[in-house]
């Protein structure tokens, strides 16, 4: 019985939180930011190159073979620095054909995808709240696939699309293939852009004969996407200290208030105590698959919510300032709301809670 | 990460639910009193080594190594059979890890083996009507008098001083030190001729708590605790001793197994509450703060068990307000799902404990008191400042220094 990280998690984490400084410091951040692109190919290239692309992929494909849990240990940094990679996608792709695809799907798409040489993303999202595998409408018609996905991360970038198609099923489709059509939507997380996605009649590969379920995909998700949340709300927090201890009125540090020192230590206590929340969710993904489903739904819900509320009192925190586009607060707060909203909000989730329950 | 438990480890839990099978008492024992069994049963616990497990058996513990691991099993199991584990009250909680510390042999070995069994009653005399948050203003003397202690003023909030054979309090024995400086523990015997204790009746309706005045009390000199005017050292000890901040998520997971069957037993719209779209959400969403405490607490420990407790301070620090707040969202709801029936008057019998009961008029008492852990034992406001301070950094609020 250990709930806590061995040394190599702890030194995965500080790689990629220094890698993170270094290659993309806030200066950086915001010239991706402002760009409206929110990509550079040398960052991703040089990400790669650090083994992270294939991190959960079999190390006979080239990965790294680790567990869900590093996966999301990655993703916690990346919220944190909020580091504009393709990370999200291109991981569950990974995730996806490793589930699902039959052996030799498996060693000839990951060895690309693990190397970093391709990049791929997931299209899983319908509509505005059509986010489960129950949900999915994609046809499969022998192999070829029709219909609309959104939020498709990274969509422009991406060699390959794994997409869900009804049933549950999942299809390996060309990016660059007729029949696919990308639409590039104006959203607020320009760290983490996307798009719409219609397939129309486009050749798809079927994965088949894995011993997983697409059920297992979107529970990893939710989990990655809970502590990237987690990631970028403590980054708010230690901005939101920083900023109290420096900003003076009336004389003194606004810190010293009261009214900011009760917030900061409000919103620290919604947060802080969600750390094993998220680490027992990746946990439960790969070793105690009963509880999984409900582990991560919870995980979702609860932490991208108050995320979100540290978010907003966040800007408050930092008065007129915190409401300026020039304020690096908005940079989190919009990687959270993203967080919040992609792949089932907090509603969905927790009704999916109560089902499993049996309420 | 790995929360399977070792072969050493489930061995022992096995052990220890053989052990609960003896729980509740079978035989002519079955018919004593709750609290005479429950006397009986901790003594064979202390004799299995699984209750007072860091107190030495010469006063009466059972003396086992420190294994964070096997503490929590214990924990588990004794909560999953209702078994009486260590007591929680104010003697064996508080008094005797602070007379284990600074005490002298001669009152280890005096208090801390009635205290642990409960024969002895104890009471914290901390609070005075001036001095709340801002403790160690306090006010009540303590001036030696050759070989006693002569104590006048008050104290209030005094929790149980009507069942208690005993106080530990602080005294100000030092009037011309500076304010931290001139506190001493003492160990007062209750039955002193000049103590009066007056009850106080709460909100809820119930008499738990009492002022307690002092009138020329004598008690003999060799009564304190640690140095002369270190008291305060001396009570702040036990409130840092790290195995004690580690959060209990036990009372929250049955508080709110309990409102998820409320909410099924309630009806709305002629139906279930629980199928209610709302309910459904709302009782989700504090499952969302339960799960939070026990995964947290499992992070604790294991920072506990790896002797890396400065990576888990933060979390440690915030136990106590999370746990409030959880209690507090779990008790809301359950006012929500009560309707009408929450204008019903707590029971006479519903007032006198702190078991839970989940009748009507149950859950309305345990309403009016999830205000209680809000205020008792630092109230959150001060707690908000600590966690400010100590966790963040944050600059200490401009004291008005006398």
């Amino acid at each position: 019985m250990d709930f806590g990280l061995s040394e190599e998690q702890e030194l995965l984490q500080e790689t990629i939180r220094g890698f993170a400084q270094n290659e993309c410091p806030t200066t950086r951040l915001r010239e991706l930011f402002d760009a409206g692109f929110g990509y550079d190919p040398a960052l991703w290239t040089a990400f790669a190159e650090m083994g992270v692309a294939g991190l959960i992929a079999a190390e006979e494909f080239g990965g790294a073979g680790l567990e869900l849990l590093d996966l999301a240990l990655v993703a916690e940094i990346l919220g944190e620095t909020a580091l504009p990679v393709p990370f999200l996608g291109h991981s569950l792709a990974v995730l996806g054909v490793s589930l699902l695809g039959s052996e030799a799907q498996r060693s000839s798409i990951l060895p690309a995808l693990a190397g970093g040489e391709q990049i791929a993303t997931v299209a899983l999202q319908e509509g505005d709240l059509g986010w489960a595998p129950r949900d999915w409408t994609v046809k499969a018609d022998g192999d070829r696939i029709s219909g609309v996905k959104t939020i498709v991360t990274h969509a422009k970038l991406a060699d390959r699309i794994l997409v869900g198609l009804q049933g549950g099923r999942l299809a390996w489709v060309d990016a660059k293939a007729d029949g696919v059509e990308i639409e590039t939507v104006d959203g607020v997380d320009r760290t983490r852009p996307f798009a719409t996605v219609t397939f129309s009649g486009a050749p798809a590969e079927i994965l088949h004969a894995g011993a997983g379920s697409s059920e297992q995909l979107t529970n990893a998700a939710a989990v990655l996407l809970a502590a990237d949340a987690f990631g970028a709300a403590s980054k708010l927090i230690d901005l939101d200290v920083a900023y109290s201890q420096s900003r003076e009125q009336f004389g003194q540090p606004i810190g010293q208030f009261q009214a900011i020192k009760h917030t900061i230590a409000r919103i620290g206590t919604e947060l802080e105590p969600t750390r094993g929340l998220w680490w027992y969710a990746a946990y439960a993904l790969d070793h105690l698959p009963e509880q999984a489903s409900r582990a991560a739904s919870i995980a979702k819900a609860h932490i991208s919510e108050r995320a979100m509320s540290v978010a907003r009192e966040s800007v408050e925190l930092h008065g007129g300032y915190g409401f300026t586009w020039e304020c690096e607060v908005q940079i989190w707060f919009k990687r959270i709301m993203f967080d919040r909203c992609f792949l089932g909000t907090p509603d969905q989730h927790r009704e999916r809670c109560a089902e499993l329950a049996g309420w | 990460m790995n929360l399977e438990y070792a072969l050493e480890h489930e061995t022992f839990r096995d052990s220890v639910r053989i052990f609960l099978e003896g729980w509740p008492l079978e035989g002519a024992d079955a018919d004593r009193s709750l609290e005479a069994r429950e006397t009986i049963f901790r003594k064979r616990a202390i004799e299995a080594g699984l209750v007072y497990r860091s107190v030495p058996t010469r006063y009466g513990g059972s003396e086992q190594p420190y294994d964070a691991i096997k503490d929590q099993i214990i924990r588990e199991e004794f909560y999953r059979a209702g078994a009486p584990g260590d007591l929680t009250s104010q003697g064996a909680a508080l008094l005797v890890p602070t007379l284990l510390e600074f005490g002298t042999e001669a009152q280890r070995e005096r208090y801390i083996r009635p205290a642990l069994t409960g024969d002895e009653n104890w009471c914290q005399g901390y609070s005075e009507p001036g001095s709340g948050s801002d403790l160690a203003s306090l006010q009540c003397q303590g001036r030696l008098d050759g070989d006693e202690w002569v104590l006048n003023g008050q104290k209030i909030w005094t929790s149980g001083a009507q069942r208690a054979q005993m106080m530990f309090g602080l005294f100000r024995t030092e009037p011309d030190a500076k304010k931290h400086a001139g506190i001493s523990y003492l160990l007062v015997p209750m039955d002193a001729p000049g103590i009066e204790v007056r009850p106080l009746r709460e909100l809820s309706g119930g008499y738990e708590f009492n002022e307690v005045f002092f009138t020329d009390v004598r008690i003999p000199a060799e009564n304190i605790v640690g140095v002369r005017g270190q008291g305060w050292q001396v009570s702040r000890a036990t409130l840092v001793h790290e195995r004690n901040l580690i959060g209990n998520p036990f009372m929250m997971r049955e508080a709110f197994d309990d409102l998820v069957e409320l909410a099924r037993s309630r009806k709305r719209g002629g139906r279930p509450a629980i199928e209610d779209p709302g309910i459904r959400q709302q009782l989700a969403k504090i499952e969302g703060y339960v799960r939070t405490s026990e995964t947290s607490n499992l992070l604790q420990f294991t920072a506990a068990n790896r002797g890396e407790m400065h990576k888990a301070m933060r979390p440690m620090m915030m136990n106590k307000v999370f746990s409030t707040d959880t209690t507090q969202r779990i008790m809301k709801c359950a006012f929500d799902l009560l309707g009408g029936d929450g204008v019903l008057a707590p029971l006479e019998e519903e007032l006198g404990t702190w078991r839970r009961s989940t009748t009507p008029t149950g859950w309305v008492t345990q309403y009016m008191f999830s205000m209680g852990p809000a205020i008792a034992g630092g109230a959150t406001n001060i707690q908000l400042n600590i966690i400010g301070e100590r966790g963040y950094g944050l600059p200490r609020d401009l004291l008005k220094t006398s």
